[in-house]
């Protein structure tokens, strides 16, 4: 089985004011057999070990493609999924096995931005009583009232107080999604995972979008979990990345490095794969191009899971797991060869 | 554009869909053209238009509900007043599409051999077994492992790539001379796309294809296009060689689209410059400029013109053509303003066509044919 003793990973991601602490959590979801009995025939590795830490304020983003494992990474470490293994602290408590109503008090301080807002809003609630759930929710009564209050978050993202009664239905997706996030920052937590909030949008809203999302945390001092699959948008709003690879963390690091010297050789082929909307840049850049699909997360190979796509694989990979460790000063990569650094220049428009 | 034929040359092209709450103006007064071996992107958001053009390119607009008029020309060949036999029958042969949803766009009962060889069958008067044979050679193009095996499979067994990939081998088979790929990659992760654009270009390259590729993506227009055309609200608003667009761009809705794009290569700090607002509905746009209401710059023309007076599509060089009532000495210092260094540079290389860097080529060299 998967060893997967990070000591040095362990040590270095384990910052003294962490507000949340992930320690080689892992998510399986069973496979059943067919009849009666629903023997367990395997697993669905979603997400295999994934260990990292935020302080507030801050902004890690998670970043990979379909079938990485990052939703189920942000939906397990919110405690919307049990974990299988790990270990989750928040503000140094040990959450990992609270129960689904022991968790209702901490909702107060973590919350959730879906990606998709039209099916996250009900439509038969108006837009206030959706935004003021969490006060009802949490027992909580704002000292000038709830419509009060509401009409103050609405008006805070950037929607008109005087929609309070209207239904989602009427409101456009970009307007939805700022529904989501009032209702996201109502009890004022200090941590919101942002799961895909702006891919479903286009582009000229989505960029209204992010800027509403910075200026919320800098207004309230937010920490985000911000999931995308989009390298851009997390590259501009990230300050720490991890990019993420069959239910592992392959290469975690400050956002400009994960971009300008990325040591893990999927990282690397990763950003490069980004077109870039600057056509004379794009004429000169490298491209390197991956073969293949990712493996199944039922049957991952053994070894590193990235070898089988990996141009720089050999037989050591297929052998050992590479384990994530320090490369570099608060850089760490899961690789046997890793690549040097600095690989792309910045780019000098 | 002037000089040498264009492969497909769309003239004044409007779609109108009568609904219960008005006449919905998808596409107004469309006009572009693009040569053999060429590639032209047509950029918009959502409601722009971009994709109802395609569709009336390729005759998969129904006439029932729809008003269309205009000039299609394919090679000379005038499409919107031909029956609409003579349509199919160019369609799959000269001219073929891609899909966004590959899986909305196979069948999902027959094999994938089977829906190629019909491809094949339809055109051309082959065996079904040597249909078959083209089928897996196409495959095996595409990059689709162990082609002789994924012929049997359904669509449900391939991934998403394998099916965008599937679907362009289809499209492929009659080396159509015009291709239509609308947001090709849009569904796919970066790697992925990074091979599908890879694969559209060897090929555009190997059989000379006119490609025309709707997007929202400007990191893809980059990588891809030789021409521009941005939409907004049924109607061309900018239209130039692809350097003119992102380096000399004279529409504020342009800028506004190229400030709201985060880049990978900018970090933290940067912030965005979004448009504010939102598009315009298609049953009630604007009477003056359709961009009017999100225009920041709507001050600066005398008098209310942006209000009662629609622009028109007035050429700034021969290749770049903008649709704005402000002045062009005003747009090029708020072009210079909006996108610093990047604008400053932005005439050198095409307006001296001296192609020094070896990136100007693209553009350049097809005003030179």
């Amino acid at each position: 089985m998967t060893v997967v003793d990070e000591s040095g990973t362990s040590k270095a991601l384990r910052r003294e004011d962490a507000l949340l602490r992930v320690d080689q959590v892992q998510k399986y979801f069973p496979i059943t057999g067919g009849g009666v009995l629903k023997r367990k025939v395997g697993d669905v590795r979603a997400v295999e070990s994934i260990s990292f830490d935020i302080i507030p304020g801050e902004t890690l983003g998670i970043v990979g493609e379909s079938g990485c494992g990052k939703s189920t990474a942000g939906r397990t470490v919110m405690k919307l999924l049990d974990p299988t293994g790990g270990k989750i602290e928040f503000e140094g408590r040990d959450i990992t096995h609270l129960s689904r109503k022991e968790m209702v008090p901490l909702r107060r301080e973590m919350q959730m931005i879906f990606q998709d807002p039209y099916s996250s809003l009900n439509p038969r609630h108006t837009v206030g009583s959706i935004i003021s759930a969490p006060f009802k929710v949490q027992g909580v009564k704002p000292a000038r009232g709830v419509q009060a209050e509401v009409q103050d978050l609405m008006a805070r993202v950037g929607l008109n107080p005087e929609h309070y009664n209207r239904y989602p239905n009427e409101f456009s997706g970009g307007q939805r999604q700022r529904i989501g996030i009032a209702r996201a920052i109502a009890l004022r937590p200090k941590l919101i995972v942002c799961d895909e909030p702006v891919s479903a949008l286009d582009v000229s809203i989505q960029a209204q979008v992010v800027n509403l999302l910075e200026d919320l945390q800098d207004e309230f001092r937010l920490a985000y979990i911000f999931i995308a699959h989009d390298l851009s948008v997390v590259r501009h709003i990230s300050d720490r990345i991890a990019v993420m690879y069959l239910g592992r963390i392959m290469e975690i690091a400050d956002a400009e490095k994960i971009y300008t010297s990325p040591r893990h050789p999927y990282t690397h082929a990763l950003t490069a794969a980004v077109p870039l909307p600057d056509p004379r840049t794009e004429r000169k850049r490298e491209r390197i191009l991956l073969e293949g699909d990712l493996p199944s997360p039922i049957n991952p190979p053994s070894g590193c899971v990235f070898r089988t796509r990996c141009p720089k694989a050999q037989d050591l990979c297929a052998e050992e797991i590479p384990l994530l460790r320090e490369l570099a000063p608060d850089h760490f990569g899961a690789c046997h060869f890793p690549e040097e650094k600095h690989l792309i220049p910045v780019a000098t428009v | 554009m002037s000089v040498g034929e264009p492969f497909l040359d769309v003239h004044d092209l409007k779609v109108e869909f009568p609904t219960e709450d008005g006449i919905v103006s998808a596409v107004d007064g469309v006009s572009f053209s693009v040569q053999k071996g060429k590639t032209l992107a047509i950029v918009g958001e959502s409601g722009s238009g971009k994709s109802v053009t395609s569709q009336a390119v390729m005759g998969l607009i129904n006439r029932k509900t729809a008003k269309l008029s205009g000039e299609v020309r394919l090679d000379g060949e005038e499409l919107l007043t031909a029956s609409t036999e003579q349509v199919r029958s160019l369609r799959g042969k000269r001219m073929a599409m891609i899909f966004q949803d590959p899986l909305s766009s196979l069948h999902p009962f027959y094999s994938i051999g089977k829906q190629l060889a019909e491809a094949v069958l339809v055109h051309q008067d082959v065996s079904k077994s040597a249909a078959m044979e083209q089928a897996r050679q196409m495959l095996d193009r595409v990059g689709i492992p162990n082609p002789e095996r994924r012929i049997k499979d359904y669509p449900h067994n391939l991934s998403g790539g394998m099916r965008q990939r599937v679907m362009i081998a289809m499209a492929l088979l009659n080396s159509p001379e015009l291709l239509i790929a609308d947001e090709p990659t849009t569904a796919l992760d970066v790697t992925v796309q990074a091979q599908i654009l890879n694969l559209l270009r060897d090929l555009q390259k190997e059989f000379g294809t006119a490609i025309v590729l709707i997007t929202h993506d400007l990191g893809v227009v980059a990588d891809m296009a030789d021409d521009v055309v941005v939409m907004y609200g049924g109607r061309i608003v900018e239209r130039g060689g692809i350097d003119d667009i992102f380096y000399a761009p004279e529409m504020p809705y342009t800028w506004g689209l190229l400030g709201s794009v985060p880049r990978m290569d900018v970090g933290r700090g940067a912030r965005l410059e979004p448009i504010p607002g939102q598009p315009p509905s298609l049953i009630r746009l604007p009477k003056g400029c359709v961009f009017r209401p999100r225009c920041p710059y709507h001050e600066l023309v005398p008098g209310n013109r942006c209000d009662v007076e629609r622009p028109d599509l007035l050429p700034v060089t021969p290749d770049h053509a903008v649709r704005c009532h402000l002045e062009p000495a005003q747009r090029k210092e708020i072009a210079i303003e909006r996108l610093g260094a990047q604008a400053g540079q932005v005439a050198a290389p095409s307006s001296s066509g001296s192609a020094g860097s070896g990136g100007a080529v693209g553009s350049s060299g097809m005003e030179a044919q």
